[in-house]
């Protein structure tokens, strides 16, 4: 995947997660959990989102690296693998 | 044939608007489908059935408000399994669901073709009947395309010119729990308000409470949920919630002196222990559904009830089940930052445990000085029905199970 589709990818399990939020104001460097109120239960969903579309297994030990759009999208696109050359 | 009727969906409810139906006549329900969703004022309550067998009658049309206690559908039972009592989720206090009466000899009519339909009445689904009234389309002119030949919205749209939606009504999609849609309208959230303000104020005006508060050293139970997470597929994962509730269920459970209701000036202990959740909306307000039984539950069990529920309430659609009176309530504020809730307590309930934030602290133990990830659990608790002793052993018990958590 490249990484505007994870970004895509994200956001759309984010818009899910937080349906009322207004996603186009979200700063990609901040933290998620502030700016939208995620709890930990909504965290749990994204990662069970993510891994739904993507296989991806999320550990646990990995959730801070979740904490904003930019580093999410950063280590999904370590974790998944590339298409293309 | 029985009768499907308006349930009580908590104790202060005494209408309730059609919204949708999620059948139609002829359909075959099982025990425990949903076949109706609700307006309480309160919130959308997704209503199931608790007797198989085949819709008769829809008598009520969405968007009418009727009594509770008003017969909303009528159905043929399955002949084979005659009225079967009301399974232990169901809303103890209410009259709930199809009254179970004596069987009727098998109707000689099959399914499908339910003796005393209107033979003119055209098939639809509600939506498009609720579509229909409001772009004024007649409905036995409309070609129907859905099951049966039954008119769906989308045939009344192209009947009246309009075009379809880009994505289908939340009514008619299989699985209305990957709608995405805001929970609540300002006008839900203001009523929601001040039925909040009228329940607390009635507790602090009734209830003499008293609180107590202990740390609990949480080393082995985080220790022992990254392993079993470890292990469980990404689905399966438990939260430290699901710890606590269990916790607090199993207290309950063996304490019954705090799980119950103060009724006419005495303390009635609840039948099963049924606990409420608070479960914050994030446009403001709450709502406090109900997991039935909760003592029976395996840590598991109550992550999956634990997250559906928490879905369902963000949606703005709980299930009737969910309504139905707790004995006690959890209030889980770890995700906000603060280390200690001490709650106002839900009348008619005696106590409410509150969990704040989990902390890294000094701690000693034998004399030793280290370091450990501790929670602080508080139990708010009515003077009338338990003293501080009682209350004391209830939340050591309540740290003790969350100390334990591999433990049957």
């Amino acid at each position: 995947m490249t990484d505007d589709e994870i970004r895509s990818l994200v956001l759309e399990a984010l818009a899910a997660i937080a349906p009322e939020a207004d996603l186009g104001s979200l700063d990609p460097r901040e933290d998620l959990r502030e700016q939208l109120e995620i709890d930990s239960m909504d965290l749990l969903n994204l990662v069970i989102r993510v891994h739904e579309r993507t296989g991806a297994e999320i550990p646990e030990a990995d959730y801070p690296k979740l904490a904003t759009l930019d580093s999410a999208v950063a280590y999904l696109a370590a974790r998944l693998p590339r298409r293309g050359p | 044939m029985s009768e499907f009727r308006m349930p009580s969906l908590g104790a202060d409810m005494d209408y309730g608007t059609v919204l949708e139906w999620r059948v139609r006549p002829g359909d075959r329900v099982r025990r425990g489908d949903v076949i109706v969703l609700v307006d309480t004022d309160k919130a959308e309550i997704e209503v199931e059935i608790w007797e198989g067998g085949v819709v008769e009658r829809i008598l009520v049309e969405p968007g009418q408000k009727v009594p509770v206690g008003t017969v909303l559908a009528t159905l043929q039972p399955d002949a084979q399994a005659p009225a079967a009592p009301e399974p232990r989720t169901t809303p103890a206090p209410a009259p709930v669901a199809a009254a179970p009466p004596a069987p009727e000899p098998p109707a000689p009519a099959p399914p499908g073709t339910p003796a005393g339909r209107e033979p003119a009445r055209t098939r639809a689904t509600p939506l498009a009947r609720r579509l229909a009234a409001e772009l004024g389309v007649e409905l036995a002119r409309t070609e129907g395309t859905g099951p049966g030949g039954a008119v769906t919205a989308d045939d009344v749209r192209r009947a009246a010119g309009a075009p379809a939606p880009a994505r289908p009504e939340p009514a008619e999609r299989a699985e209305p729990a990957e709608v995405p849609r805001a929970a609540l309208s300002p006008e839900r959230v203001a009523a929601m308000r001040r039925r909040i303000a009228a329940g607390m104020e009635r507790s602090k005006r009734e209830i003499p409470h008293y609180y107590l508060e202990t740390q609990i050293d949480l080393s082995r139970t985080l220790a022992w949920l990254s392993t079993e997470n470890l292990r469980r597929p990404v689905t399966d994962r438990l939260l430290l919630a699901a710890l606590q509730l269990r916790a607090v269920a199993r207290a309950a459970a063996e304490l019954p002196a705090l799980s119950g209701h103060w009724v006419e000036g005495g303390f009635r202990p609840g039948a099963g222990v049924h606990v409420g959740i608070v479960i914050a909306l994030r446009g403001g307000g709450l709502l406090v559904p109900t997991l039935r039984d909760a003592d029976r539950l395996d840590a598991g069990e109550l992550m999956r009830a634990l997250r559906e529920v928490t879905g369902r309430a963000r949606r703005g659609t709980l299930r009737g089940a969910d309504v139905s009176e707790a004995t006690i309530t959890v209030t889980n504020l770890g995700d906000t930052g603060v280390e200690t809730v001490l709650g106002v307590i839900h009348p008619p309930q005696v106590a409410l445990v509150g969990f704040g934030r989990v902390t890294e602290r000094p701690w000693a133990e034998a004399g030793v000085l280290g370091v450990r990830p501790v929670v602080t659990a508080s139990l708010s608790a009515d003077h009338r029905a338990s003293d501080g002793q009682r209350g004391a052993r209830f939340l050591a018990l309540v740290a003790r199970t969350l100390q334990n958590p591999g433990q049957a």
